[in-house]
């Protein structure tokens, strides 16, 4: 087999087949006219202006030439803010929750009354209260990953076996040692779902954060393009977000793979690392 | 002094859903002398578990008291060891980890925790598992480890609820085999939950036999048997067939109680 031949075994070349045929695709109808070729430019295109966002080689992103880096760090440290302060407190909260009948009681009908209010309504009001710069984009990606993760927590300790509680209670464990030796690592594998659900929301806010509170970032540039009719620009944009988004994913499954090697052989998902 | 003591022991449970209260445990009363190695025999929902669960702390009698040591009991605490009809390990600790559990409660190095788990994971066969993950182990090799785990409290008094009941023969002659042999180097109490007669017999040197709902006991025997105890001699069976007539006997009456009130209940569930 030749190297190349093997660094595409390597790739695991499955998780390419998808991408390609549909970049095939709509380079085929971009090409053929169907629709003004502006609105819908070819994949080619879109990598020619996503080339220059990064590298900057022909200013054809105009003001946005050679600064894709600062845009991305920009999006990545709001989402990296809001998602630890809402990994923190979820986590916190929804053992508190779970444990004790008393913070269920008097917290959680607060809580589910304000989960379904969309993130995007609290706008306004965010505004208002952090002004225009990265605070109330901060909050928007909270509010998004805040509530996937709590009600994981929640569902985890509450699912915790009761039988290991009691053996360490047995063996004089305290309630804070019951917490912090039985109930948070009994919750752990429904802790790290939260916590994959919560990074994908926490991605999902960015853009509508940057759409309104703030100038700069991925979601910045993305609405932005949009005024200026740069569709090759917008759908970079997307592209960007959704592969800085798969990254911090691969991130947290690795993470959750380290964390859980307990599981290991003993559950369907502990096959796939 | 007695090691364990349980005074006119009752329980009732309030059936919230028929507003009925069910009489559970009638008035039992019990002690058990240090290394004495007590066998609680009864059918299931006779109330043994719930009285091993009482010395345990885990239920509170609603009548009569129960001290270990001459100390009330309270709540669940490290004098006493438990090992459960689950081994009930923690899935995320490798077998060591397990075995010292209570030791990392109490703030031990690693270091000297895994020096201390060793011993006990010898005791029980476990060498060559140290860092195998529950999710590994077989049941046999499961229940070792809760044993381990009791044992490394040092307790004067170890509380088993049917604890091989899940595993198959021959490994259940092996762990009774062993645990006999633990006990007489431990010089400790055993409080043993089981509802099998040949278990009691080839373990105990106290075997309590219980009459079902109420749960009381019908007839403490004391067991002289040389150890090991052979299971196929005169002795034995002549234990084992006395029991067996106890417990034939006080089902005979049971059923003989239970039927009209049988009936009415089947009619119901027809009617229903």
């Amino acid at each position: 087999m030749t190297a190349i031949g093997k660094i595409w075994e390597r790739f695991a070349w499955e998780k390419a087949v998808v991408p390609l045929v549909i970049l095939v695709a709509w380079e085929a109808v971009s090409r053929s006219g169907l629709l003004p070729a502006a609105l819908l430019p070819p994949p080619t295109v879109v990598l020619h202006a996503w080339g220059d966002w990064v590298f900057g080689f022909d200013e054809t992103s105009q003001a946005n030439s050679g600064r894709w880096f600062a845009d991305a760090l920009s999006s990545a440290m709001r989402v990296a803010a809001g998602y630890a302060i809402a990994a923190a407190s979820g986590i916190l909260l929804g053992i508190a929750i779970g444990w004790w009948r008393w913070v269920e009681r008097t917290v959680e009908p607060t809580i589910q009354m304000l989960r379904p209010v969309p993130p995007v309504s609290w706008i306004p009001v965010a505004i208002i209260w952090f002004g225009i710069a990265n605070k109330p984009a901060i909050f928007l990606v909270f509010l998004g990953a805040f509530f996937p993760i709590l009600m994981n927590t929640i569902h985890g300790v509450k699912t915790a076996d009761r039988n290991l509680i009691r053996a360490a209670a047995m063996m004089g464990a305290t309630e804070q040692q019951l917490l912090r030796h039985v109930v948070f690592p009994a919750a752990l594998p429904s802790i790290f779902a939260g916590l994959r659900i919560g990074i994908g929301a926490a991605w999902m806010l960015t853009v509508t954060a940057e759409m309104v509170a703030v100038k700069s970032g991925l979601g910045y540039v993305l609405w932005d393009s949009y005024y200026f009719l740069r569709y090759d620009l917008v759908l970079a944009a997307m592209a960007s977000i959704g592969l800085l988004g798969y990254a911090t994913d691969g991130l947290i499954k690795l993470l959750m793979s380290v964390a859980l090697h307990w599981q290991h052989g003993s559950t369907l998902q502990s096959r796939e690392g | 002094m007695a090691s364990i003591e349980l005074k006119n022991i009752t329980k009732i449970f309030r059936d919230a859903k028929r507003k009925r209260d069910l009489l559970a445990i009638d008035d039992v009363s019990l002690s058990v002398e240090p290394n004495q190695f007590l066998c609680l025999l009864g059918s299931s929902g006779c109330g043994k578990s719930t009285l091993l669960n009482m010395i345990a702390g885990f239920e509170k009698p609603t009548g009569g008291s129960v001290t270990v040591g001459g100390k009330p009991v309270d709540g669940p605490g490290a004098d006493r060891g438990m090992v459960f009809q689950q081994a009930n390990l923690m899935p995320w600790l490798p077998v060591w980890e397990n075995v010292a559990f209570h030791l990392r409660l109490k703030g031990w190095r690693k270091a000297d925790r895994r020096a201390a788990a060793q011993e006990y994971i010898d005791m029980v066969g476990l060498q060559g598992f140290e860092n195998h993950f529950p999710a590994e182990l077989s049941g046999g090799m499961s229940q070792r480890v809760g044993i381990a785990r009791a044992l490394l409290l040092n307790p004067q008094v170890i509380l088993m609820d049917e604890p091989f009941a899940a595993l198959d023969a021959q490994t259940k002659m092996d762990m009774q085999e062993e645990l006999v042999a633990i006990w007489q180097k431990q010089r400790c109490t055993i409080v043993f939950v089981t509802h099998s007669v040949d278990e009691a017999l080839v373990l105990g040197t106290q075997v309590a036999v219980l009459t079902s709902r109420p749960g009381r006991v019908r007839e403490l025997i004391d067991l002289d048997l040389p150890r090991p105890r052979d299971i196929t001699g005169q002795q034995f069976n002549d234990h084992k067939r006395h029991i067996l007539n106890l417990i034939r006997e006080e089902g005979m009456q049971q059923r003989k109680e239970a039927k009209p009130d049988s009936m009415a209940a089947s009619r119901q569930g027809a009617a229903a």
